[in-house]
């Protein structure tokens, strides 16, 4: 049961998005993020939600699947906006006690739902259509530039994929030395909540220990199989760019001015 | 002329002496480790490894046996230049591992597998674990894919190369880490202890692997080991005990000596054993019986003459 965790919940199909280039999708994501703060009126919101559905559509991922990571932010989501009706001043609408509601509290909480939501959704697009491994080589290739400044780009992508390889591995570990403690009379169920986590204490020193021996042995085989960092290594499975994914950037960079427009000009207009 | 000819005999001796010259070759391999205490001081020197001579050819398949602390492990790491000699030299195809400029080709050359599945296998996919030596070697991206598929088919794991690692048995995932040594074209390949992890099934489908790779591919193979099964198919048998090589020859030199084996707390496999203890009862078995096909001919030999 504990083996089933998975991190990034890959969604296995063939799709547009799933064949992008990881570095558009990464790119794209980030911009999109960026496009919810640009401005807050109906036409920002609404061009979101057309980007965000043309996404989901083309990834050919399920909604329920994105909608059910939304679960987890349910009541982030929740305290946000109740905290937002009461605490806006503004024309009061309802009053409970001496609470009241605001019809500016009611938009803000309205448009802040909005912009999580499409936070989540669209970033869940990102991390379903593409594999860890992928979003590393991304990482990688797109914070090239900043070796100029000796940040050690190679390593710390390098370190990421190497930590996504061995989650399922000491979580696996966990499970057992759990177990093993168990069996030896130690109670993780009973008292409160400071009790609980000190007695994971006999379970967090073995993992340790454990996980450091293992990456001792880690560094040993690699360097057997002649590791020597980022410096004249081969790619097996280099990024190409398509065409598609310049089709994307231009849609994306359409998008952009799209938003920024309807942010900015179009009230004036009215 | 009588000098012009000398010279001549004399390059050519040399040419023959670098031909005969094997793939590993250690003389008078001396390892000390110091055990310090708590602040540092010395305590005492360990000799883990203690005058060994080793010399093999390419293309033989070299067993070396002990029990926990024999030095076997500290050996295997000497071929690799993961540790360097205290005293004597180490030559991995002629070339001395304590000289720096030497260890990538040296590390190529001798590829090693090492005893814990799950703390060698770099990529998160059988392929990408694969390539990952190729790359580091820098080789172009077709003939890395080229490489991966000719290694994942030599060890019967090419159906399997898009699985996690995390998916695999221990067996199978022995069987990847060794196909990700021999995508890096080594020209020997040492196993420290590569079976010890596993149950019995996967432990024969690694030796399987190993086998095969000897006798298909050529490759020098150096397995290091404390299960007997393992060894039967060897060319030659090392046995070390205390750092020292104390025993070594075909295994059926070996076997034929299950008293010194024992002495050595090592075990002998069934048969021989069986073999051994009939022998002793008095039975005209001849010594080093290593299969049950070989016990079987010899008691049918023997057995219808006593009935008669």
């Amino acid at each position: 049961m504990i083996r089933d965790i998975t991190l990034g919940q890959y969604y296995q199909t063939d799709s547009v998005v799933h064949r992008l280039d990881p570095r558009t999708k990464l790119i794209a994501t980030f911009a999109y993020l960026v496009s919810l703060f640009l401005g807050t009126n109906l036409y920002v919101y609404a061009l979101a939600f057309i980007f965000l559905a043309v996404a989901v559509r083309s990834s050919r991922v399920p909604v329920k699947f994105i909608v059910r990571g939304m679960k987890a932010i349910a009541i982030l989501m929740l305290v946000t906006v109740v905290i937002n009706m009461f605490v806006i001043k503004g024309e009061p609408i309802l009053t409970i006690g001496k609470l009241t509601v605001t019809r500016e509290g009611v938009r803000t909480a309205a448009y802040m739902a909005l912009r999580l939501t499409f936070l989540i959704m669209g970033s869940s697009i990102m991390t379903l259509t593409t594999t860890p491994n992928q979003l590393t080589d991304a990482l990688e290739s797109i914070l090239k530039p900043l070796k100029i400044f000796k940040f050690p780009v190679h390593e710390i992508s390098m370190m990421m994929s190497i930590a996504l390889r061995f989650i399922p591995i000491l979580i696996e570990e966990t499970d057992k030395i759990m177990k093993a403690q168990l069996a030896r009379g130690a109670d993780f169920e009973s008292g409160n909540v400071i009790k609980k986590a000190k007695s994971l204490v006999p379970v967090l020193v073995p993992l340790f220990i454990s996980a450091f021996r293992r990456a001792n042995d880690l560094a040993l085989a690699m360097e057997a199989r002649c590791y020597r960092g980022g410096e004249g290594r081969s790619k097996m499975k280099p990024l190409h760019y398509a065409k598609r994914d310049a089709a994307v950037y231009l849609y994306v960079c359409a998008y952009l001015v799209l938003i920024y427009v309807a942010g900015h000009d179009i009230p004036k207009f009215w | 002329m009588k000098l012009d000819v000398s010279t001549k005999e004399i390059v050519q001796i040399r040419k023959e002496t670098v031909l005969v010259m094997g793939i590993i070759r250690a003389s008078k391999l001396a390892f000390e480790y110091i055990r310090r205490d708590e602040e540092g001081n010395v305590e005492g020197i360990t000799r883990a490894v203690d005058d060994v001579d080793l010399d093999v050819q390419q293309g033989e398949f070299i067993a070396i046996l002990g029990h926990n602390g024999s030095g076997k492990s500290t050996l295997a790491k000497h071929l690799n230049a993961i540790l360097y000699p205290t005293e004597g030299t180490v030559l991995i195809d002629g070339k001395d591992t304590t000289e720096e400029k030497y260890l990538w080709d040296i590390r190529q050359t001798a590829g090693m597998v090492f005893q814990n599945p799950d703390n060698q296998i770099i990529g998160q996919i059988v392929e990408e674990d694969v390539g990952f030596g190729p790359e580091n070697l820098g080789v172009p991206t077709k003939e890395i894919w080229e490489r991966v598929e000719e290694s994942l088919k030599a060890v019967g794991m090419y159906e399997y190369r898009k699985y996690s690692p995390n998916k695999l048995s221990g067996g199978q995932k022995q069987r990847v880490s060794i196909a990700s040594v021999i995508a890096m074209h080594p020209k020997c390949i040492i196993l420290d202890e590569p079976t010890a992890m596993l149950d019995p099934s996967g432990r024969k489908e690694v030796i399987r692997a190993v086998r095969a790779l000897n006798n298909v591919e050529k490759m020098t193979v150096i397995l290091i080991t404390h299960y007997m099964e393992e060894v039967i198919h060897a060319d030659k048998v090392l046995v070390m005990d205390q750092g020292k090589v104390v025993m070594q020859g075909t295994p059926r030199e070996i076997f034929s000596n299950v008293e010194r084996l024992r002495e050595l707390r090592l075990d002998v496999p069934q048969i021989t054993l069986l073999a051994h203890e009939l022998k002793k009862a008095g039975m005209p078995l001849s010594s080093g019986i290593l299969t049950r096909e070989e016990l079987v001919r010899e008691l049918e030999h023997i057995l219808p003459k006593k009935a008669q």
